[in-house]
């Protein structure tokens, strides 16, 4: 599959995650959410920055526990849990947040 | 996401007529080159495939006395044809049992049956063709290997066997499934499946024992390869990773903690699911149990526990003592392997456990067993233990507990839909539909008894409940595990 950025071909697999992780870029984000569905918001971006942090230096993506407690430091304590991450991700902040910030889709019974 | 309508739960389960075809469009991923060279099979259709995968089937029907039964007793009675979720969900008859044994059994008949060499047509024969082999790959991963018709089957012919024999075959001839041999292939290289390194894994558990803390104000451990520790726990790695899993694991630790058991996890094999079963491959099977074994070694533990994984416990309870040849090293005082359930049972049995029944008083409890742990092992020492045991262990942490419908739990049990490889996002529409008889029966006891908590002891189960709970308008914190039941439940300190 390929997602067209503003007329560059970007390369995807069947479902949506991208290829080549160094491609991606803000640009490529934004398209990608919008394919999602998702209006990418200040804290769209928080997320998304933060998974991508945590991919530098770890080659994972964090836990779902990991990635809340680290939105409730940075957005405060009220939206530190998974339900407010499923309100900005509906498809579920794993695999839809990963796909937005370039990342593989994390595998296994989850 | 694939437009499809969600099934709508009515009064009580009705047998649907059939739709032919309504499923014939699903099928998974196919794995590329790169998945398949990670499990060792042939990367893209092999020219000859069909002179291989007919070898390929001979060699597992003789290499297998019960899958030659298997194909060879089936008298057509029809006693299983409504019992699979697959059925009941989705209309489609190919997804009756007997229909989807018939997938492989016609091609069986044709190559390895007298009748059908020479009389095809009069019993049913049919060639290994191209269209043969795209419907094996549709309808054998429409199958989660839950063994639920086998129990109904007069015979016992049990669909699981034969569709991990399709499969294998499938694999053998360069048609793999992508979810299952991605996930194979990263347990082989670095040890779940995840792929989550070590330091994360280090950085995780880390982050836990914090939690813990924060929420309990007591420090309890959650080690990862601390060698000389007595027991080495295997889980599956969504226990590290997802929710409501990672409750699981907050609750095994503060047993192991109140308990005083001294424990780790292994960075080498930090993975308690063996995904080769579903996909029939032995070679697989040993490679990736081999790791749990080999870890066990080095750390020098006394005893190794399974934590809460449905197949993991079958691979180990029923496979392991054939895959190990040296075991000895394990203090043989303990069962091997160990459930965790075992362990906690045993533990309130004997009063180590401090336990505050009320601390659950807020939750409404039914309890879903898992196909693998149903049908496919068994705890403690007497029959039916591993239906006996999870129970006794939820109504010895909490005091409302309701069984679902007798025709739908223990060794009756409805898979959760997403079992036995199945657990994709390209398969959603199947595991929605999949998930309807179990929904049906979760809805009686939610009207009947407000049942608000759904405990299931299976990382799959909880995955695939947490997602297909909201289609069926429920919400989706109410899948729980058990030991963050009996976690909740323990009073921490008060044996310090």
């Amino acid at each position: 599959m390929a997602l067209d950025v503003g007329g560059k071909v970007v390369e995807t697999d069947e479902e949506g995650y991208l290829s080549n992780r160094d491609e991606w870029s803000n640009e490529i984000a934004k398209a990608i959410s919008v394919a999602e569905g998702i209006d990418m918001s200040d804290n769209h971006w928080e997320v998304v920055n933060f998974l991508r942090e945590y991919y530098e230096e770890y080659q994972i993506a964090p836990a779902v526990r990991v990635l809340t407690k680290a939105i409730g430091k940075k957005l405060g304590k009220d939206k530190g849990n998974s339900k407010y991450l499923y309100e900005l991700f509906p498809y579920g902040p794993a695999k839809q947040a990963c796909k937005i910030a370039g990342l593989p889709k994390p595998t296994g019974c989850v | 996401m694939a437009d499809f309508d969600t099934p709508v739960l009515k009064e009580y389960p009705i047998i649907p007529l059939i739709k032919k075809g309504s499923m014939a469009h699903s099928k998974p991923y196919v794995a590329k080159p790169d998945i398949q060279a990670g499990v060792g099979f042939p990367g893209e259709l092999v020219d000859n495939w069909q002179e291989v995968g007919v070898k390929k089937l001979g060699e597992l029907v003789s290499g297998s006395r019960a899958l030659q039964v298997f194909l060879d007793t089936c008298v057509k009675c029809g006693a299983c044809t409504d019992k699979c979720h697959y059925y009941l969900g989705t209309s489609d008859p190919l997804n009756m049992p007997v229909a989807r044994q018939d997938l492989l059994r016609s091609v069986y008949r044709r190559y390895y049956t007298f009748a059908g060499k020479f009389f095809p047509k009069l019993v049913g024969a049919k060639d290994f063709t191209k269209d043969v082999l795209d419907k094996w790959y549709s309808y054998f991963h429409q199958c989660s290997q839950c063994r639920r018709c086998s129990v109904f089957c007069p015979y016992g012919i049990d669909t699981a066997e034969v569709s991990m024999a399709a499969r294998e075959i499938l694999d053998t001839v360069g048609v793999g499934q992508k979810y299952c041999n991605e996930i194979l292939g990263k347990v082989h290289k670095i040890g779940n499946n995840l792929g989550l390194p070590k330091p994360a894994l280090v950085d995780t558990m880390e982050g836990l024992e914090e939690d813990i803390k924060d929420e309990t104000g007591i420090d309890v451990r959650v080690p990862v390869d601390q060698k000389g520790a007595d027991v080495l726990l295997i889980t599956p790695s969504a226990d590290f990773f997802a929710e409501p899993h990672i409750d699981g694991l907050i609750g095994y630790a503060k047993v192991f903690h109140q308990a005083g058991i001294s424990w780790t996890v292994s960075s080498y094999a930090s993975e308690a699911a063996n995904f080769s079963m579903f996909i029939g491959s032995n070679e697989n099977l040993l490679k990736t149990a081999t790791r749990i074994r080999d870890a066990a070694y080095d750390l020098g533990v006394k005893r190794i526990v399974v934590g809460e994984c449905g197949h993991a416990w079958r691979v180990a309870y029923s496979f392991w003592n054939t895959l190990f040849k040296d075991m000895d090293f394990l203090d043989k005082k303990y069962p091997m392997p160990s459930h965790i359930c075992e362990v906690t049972h045993d533990l309130i049995q004997r009063g180590a456990l401090k336990i505050n029944k009320e601390a659950n008083d807020h939750r409404r409890i039914t309890f879903h067993d898992s196909c693998n742990v149903a049908r496919g092992s068994r705890m403690g020492n007497i029959p039916g233990g591993q239906f006996i045991i999870p129970r006794e262990v939820i109504k010895a942490c909490a005091n409302n507990f309701y069984d679902m419908a007798p025709e739908t739990i223990h060794e009756n049990t409805f898979c959760c839909g997403g079992g036995g490889g199945l657990l994709t996002d390209d398969l959603m529409e199947l595991r929605v539909k999949g998930a309807l008889p179990r929904m049906e029966a979760l809805k009686q006891v939610v009207d009947e008894y407000d049942v608000n908590t759904f405990v299931a002891i299976c990382a799959i189960c909880k995955t695939q409940f947490a997602k297909t709970l909201p289609y069926y308008k429920f919400d989706m914190d109410m899948i729980t595990s058990l030991h963050q039941i009996v976690g909740d439940s323990l009073e921490l300190g008060t044996n310090d």
